[in-house]
């Protein structure tokens, strides 16, 4: 079980125990929405925000929830925080809902916010697991970036292409175009691509914590109780 | 004594279950009541914006220059040739019909695609827009405005320009570019287009007529 030291909670989430890299969770996302970095980086922010509000939540009521009822609780907790995302973006950060609106739904679909609540925020005080709910939500948007980054360098030759629609017109600059538009391999934009960019870097990321002398974290062992 | 002890446990049973389902409909009461209230403080801001939406997606396709009315409530309830409903949009100048708009839906490589038309009382296209779509990024999806401006191809073509044989892709013998890798995503907008000019062709006095 992780403990409540706050510097381990953000190394587990951003690198030693990736929601993506090294649990293998959230694929679904992580393989579909990732055909360009913009997108990845999109869907990752949306996630993060609701597996924040809902780890922070199910902290809160954690004495109240029993064993027997958890599972439905924490599925209705994660659905009301997506919808309350989902409305207050609507309303109030229209422009950004255009864009992002799209993946805050499929938020539901995704396993990550579950296996954190049941796995961290239903044991752990309010803070920790505010801040595990966040940082788990980083690491999965790093890499969602990651993966969509390598899709689209070679399936389209852009990075960050329509970064500006996302984040506003000061981004345009870091839109790119890095090979001509003809060079580009569309396989790796279409799901194919999905699975074979995330299984390669499932390897990169193993190589490195190997060459760094790190003990390899497993994913279900470490998260399903 | 069996038959009491288990009537014990039965209601030890069912007394857990109680306290299960209590809690269970509290959470649901609980966040049902936070998602209402949420609901009631945006529902107004989200009918604006979709507002908004629809009028920036009209101005596109009907030029504000051509009237003088407000084109998103202006509008008339038709079934198309498909026998479904379409909303049509219309512009008016002194209560003069000056241009409609309406959807058309095409069929592409990954299922349906919906386009905006707006056209001018005399059947000229004042401009194309797609609404939706799920074509493959990179390949089908040059038919938005925003990855490319292949639609704007469109503005002031009417059905007899080009003539009929000639609304295709060029692989099909037609005036229109189809993409490189993709020629099903254009030949499904060209259809719908030309689709959408006969059915105002044919129906042009119950489109432009004044009410």
């Amino acid at each position: 079980m992780a403990t409540s030291n706050y510097t381990t909670i953000v190394k587990d989430g951003l690198w030693d125990n990736n929601g993506v890299f090294s649990m293998l969770l959230g694929m679904c996302p992580a393989m579909a929405m990732t055909t360009s970095a913009t997108n990845g980086f999109g869907m990752g922010l949306a996630t993060a925000v609701v597996m924040a509000a809902s780890s922070l939540l199910v902290a809160v009521f954690r004495n109240w929830i029993t064993q027997e009822v958890r599972i439905p609780v924490f599925i209705l907790i994660v659905a009301a925080m997506v919808t309350l995302v989902d409305l207050a973006m609507n309303a109030w950060m229209h422009e950004l809902y255009k864009v992002l609106g799209l993946f805050i739904p499929l938020i539901v679909s995704n396993c990550l916010p579950l296996a954190r609540l049941e796995a961290f925020a239903a044991k752990q005080s309010a803070l920790p697991s505010f801040l595990d709910g966040l940082f788990m939500g980083l690491g999965f948007t790093i890499a969602l970036t990651a993966i969509g980054a390598v899709r689209e360098i070679t399936g389209n030759g852009t990075l960050f292409a329509d970064a500006s629609l996302l984040l506003g017109p000061a981004f345009k600059a870091i839109e790119m175009r890095l090979l001509p538009a003809d060079m580009g391999v569309l396989m790796m934009i279409l799901p194919p691509g999905g699975f074979l960019v995330t299984g390669l870097l499932v390897v990169v990321k193993r190589m490195i914590d190997l060459r760094a002398g790190k003990e390899i974290q497993m994913g279900g062992a470490h998260s399903v109780a | 004594m069996g038959g009491w002890h288990a009537f014990c446990e039965l209601l030890a049973i069912m007394r857990k279950t109680f306290i299960h389902g209590v809690i269970l409909g509290s959470f649901c009461l609980g966040f049902g009541l936070v998602l209402a209230v949420t609901d009631q403080l945006t529902v107004d801001d989200i009918a604006a914006r979709s507002l908004e939406d629809r009028t920036n997606s009209l101005s596109q396709v009907i030029p504000d220059n051509m009237h003088d009315n407000n084109i998103v409530t202006d509008t008339l309830t038709m079934k198309n040739a498909h026998d479904k409903e379409i909303t049509v949009y219309r512009a008016r100048q002194a209560g003069k019909v000056t241009g409609v708009a309406y959807e058309v839906f095409g069929t592409g490589y990954a299922g349906e695609m919906r386009l905006m038309l707006g056209i001018d009382a005399k059947g000229t296209l004042l401009g194309v827009r797609v609404l939706a779509h799920k074509e493959t990024p990179g390949l089908g999806d040059k038919i938005e405005v925003k990855k490319g401006d292949w639609i704007l191809r469109f503005t002031g073509l009417s059905l007899g320009d080009p003539p009929a044989e000639r609304w295709k892709v060029k692989k099909d013998g037609g005036e229109f570019d189809q993409f490189a890798g993709a020629t099903i995503t254009p030949r499904g907008v060209v259809k719908a287009i030309h689709g959408g000019l006969d059915y105002f062709a044919e129906n042009k006095a119950t489109l432009t007529e004044a009410h």
